[in-house]
């Protein structure tokens, strides 16, 4: 077998120049260099282009693009009236309550590997969460304490709006969208407040449903109820719970309004309300002043 | 003075938001106004000097001849963007490792909590049953909320103010909705919370929330103190009462809302349509603060009183 593997080692040599072997060890040297050095640029990579579509250049052009062409920040435009961009005018509330959503969808589906919308195990798995799920307890403090922020920074984005004017021509009906919007994001909260399953959620529950009780021609104790056949066991409030008290069917149905449907109305509106956003002339201020003499006769139709 | 009480009321987890909200609305109620009324200067020396008004830029924010009017989204506004994302990430991270989110016991049909409230942020429609049967209470009043809300842009007939803070240009449009949102709704909130206590009594902040307190309070109906007793009859005069308040109401709104001047403009801007929206919405709203009147003050329930319903 020696003989055979030096014959070979022979024939190869003898097969190839020596010079030449050389020659191309050097050029594949350079190549190599060469492209090392390229990777010091990465923004001149296939791979960066690729990604990123557009040059990164301190030029308007390619700070418009770098906007425009993100699929991320698209819902921007590549500019904006420069007093808009200080915090007094939005207070930022609206932006805000966008990331709030975002941190609820995270932290909310985070929650959902831990939780099971049963009334035998549902307050055992937040036990289980408080007591032995690393950061379980971080995580669900951080659920429940965003959603009470977003109330608020809802609440405030609505009183700026209104202040601002911002509802005016032509954004009408970008306000009916928040105020959907503003009426989706309370029932969210509310439907996440049964499922703990504990006495506050019960009966924080029991008290809010109990009001369907009394729907006008709907409930069994409105007026005009029981005229129309509503008994407790067929009733708008037999809808929303699943029974005629607050149990299983009512934890479950809450868990999937607040997991699934509402998440989805909701996020249906968004893009409508941001899309409106930007189809209606961007953010509305801060515009110059109008005065009293020069407002134009009405146009009727 | 219970302080203890107060404290408890006040750092109870679920209460932090409406310990907050004390402090956020009045900020930002107080930062809206300033700038609003920064814009009426600057509307007031505009209005006097027609030349100035020609050249002047219009806004508060300062700009020289040259400056552009828009800057670049990137980095300008995602900057921005970033902090507030960096700032309200640390404020929920803080708050979620200082305090607990709420967990009571298992729940339990056969042992009512008292007081059992509704969510913090529905506390206001809770109130609201003090005063109003359910149905109204829970059903008519929270959708006319939501109906006249969407309705704001349609019925404001005032061109004026899209865009930028103003008090001078839209002191009714603002002072209704302040009314409303602060006067009506925040502050219910606020009373569902430091002050409703077991039984839903009234506490005044500091007083010791007492579970055997009772109240003898005989609560009347209007048409008792008039001793009418056939039913017809409390029918017939609960309907009379309820339209002289339309009535009182409406009238009171029309003369508002004519009133020489600036509103006058407004007024005769709007349709017919407009106008009749407006006065609903201003009568149910202003329901609420009168029965909060009758029921408080004189211990009156129900004005109307009907077979299917009383009001």
């Amino acid at each position: 077998m020696p003989e055979k593997h030096e014959l070979e080692k022979k024939g190869l040599s003898s097969l190839l120049d020596k010079e030449q072997i050389e020659a191309s060890l050097q050029a594949l040297k350079e190549k190599v260099k060469e492209d090392v050095r390229a990777l010091k640029k990465p923004t001149k990579t296939d791979l960066f282009k690729s990604m990123f579509r557009v040059k990164h250049d301190e030029t308007p052009r390619s700070r418009a693009l770098g906007v425009l062409t993100n699929v991320f920040l698209h819902l921007h435009p590549a500019k904006v009236n420069r007093d808009a961009v200080a915090y007094n005018y939005t207070w930022g509330m609206g932006g805000i309550t966008f990331y709030l959503f975002i941190v609820l969808t995270f932290t909310g589906a985070l929650l959902m590997f831990y939780y099971h919308p049963s009334k035998i195990i549902a307050f055992r798995d937040i036990l289980y969460l408080e007591h032995d799920v690393p950061f379980g307890k971080l995580l669900r403090n951080m659920h429940r304490w965003a959603a009470h922020l977003m109330i608020i920074t809802v609440w405030l984005h609505m009183f700026r709006v209104f202040l601002t004017g911002s509802y005016k021509k032509p954004r009408e009906f970008n306000w009916v969208v928040g105020v959907i919007l503003l009426v989706l994001t309370l029932l969210l909260s509310f439907t996440g407040y049964l499922l703990p399953d504990d006495q506050l959620g019960f009966w924080a529950v029991t008290v809010g449903t109990g009001m369907a009780r009394a729907t006008p021609l709907l409930g069994h104790e409105g007026p005009f109820g029981p005229e129309l056949g509503m008994t407790q066991f067929n009733d708008v409030r037999f809808a929303l719970l699943g029974g005629s008290i607050v149990d299983s069917n009512a934890l479950l149905r809450s868990y999937i309004w607040h997991c699934i449907a509402i998440p989805i109305i909701a996020s249906t509106f968004m893009v409508v309300h941001f899309w409106r956003v930007r189809k209606d002339g961007g953010i509305s201020g801060p515009s110059p002043v109008a005065l009293e003499s020069e407002i134009k006769p009405e146009r009727k139709i | 003075m219970d302080w203890a009480q107060l404290w408890e009321i006040a750092v109870t987890p679920d209460n932090i938001p409406i310990t907050a909200l004390l402090f956020l609305v009045p900020f930002f109620t107080w930062y809206g106004l300033r700038q609003a009324l920064a814009n009426d200067r600057l509307i007031g020396q505009l209005e006097a000097n027609p030349e100035l008004a020609k050249t002047h830029h219009r806004k508060v924010q300062p700009y020289k001849p040259g400056w552009v009017k828009e800057v670049h989204v990137w980095p300008y506004l995602l900057r921005m963007e970033f902090l507030a994302v960096l700032v309200v990430t640390a404020i929920l991270m803080v708050w979620s490792i200082t305090l607990d989110a709420p967990l009571e016991e298992p729940a339990n049909p056969n042992l009512t909590m008292n007081p059992a409230k509704a969510p913090w942020y529905f506390l206001g429609l809770q109130e609201m049953l003090v005063y109003f049967d359910p149905w109204m209470a829970g059903v008519v009043l929270p959708t006319l909320i939501i109906v006249g809300l969407m309705a704001i842009p349609y019925i404001d007939a005032n061109p004026l103010g899209a865009g930028y803070y103003t008090f001078k240009q839209r002191k009714w449009a603002i002072l209704t909705f302040c009314f409303g949102f602060l006067g009506l709704w925040v502050s219910m909130v606020i009373i569902g919370t430091f002050i409703r206590g077991p039984g839903w009594m009234w506490f005044w902040p500091g007083a010791t929330w007492d579970h055997d307190r009772l109240i003898f309070e005989a609560n009347r109906d209007l048409p008792d103190i008039f001793s009418i007793t056939s039913r017809w009859g409390k029918g017939i005069f609960g309907a009379l009462v309820t339209l002289l308040y339309v009535a009182v109401t409406g009238w009171g709104f029309h003369k508002l809302l004519t009133r020489p001047g600036f509103n006058r403009k407004i007024y005769e801007r709007m349709n017919v349509f407009q106008y009749l929206t407006i006065q609903l919405l201003m009568i149910l709203m202003m329901s609420l603060p009168a029965k909060m009147l009758a029921k408080l003050v004189f211990r009156i329930k129900y004005v109307w009183i009907t077979p299917w319903f009383n009001i």
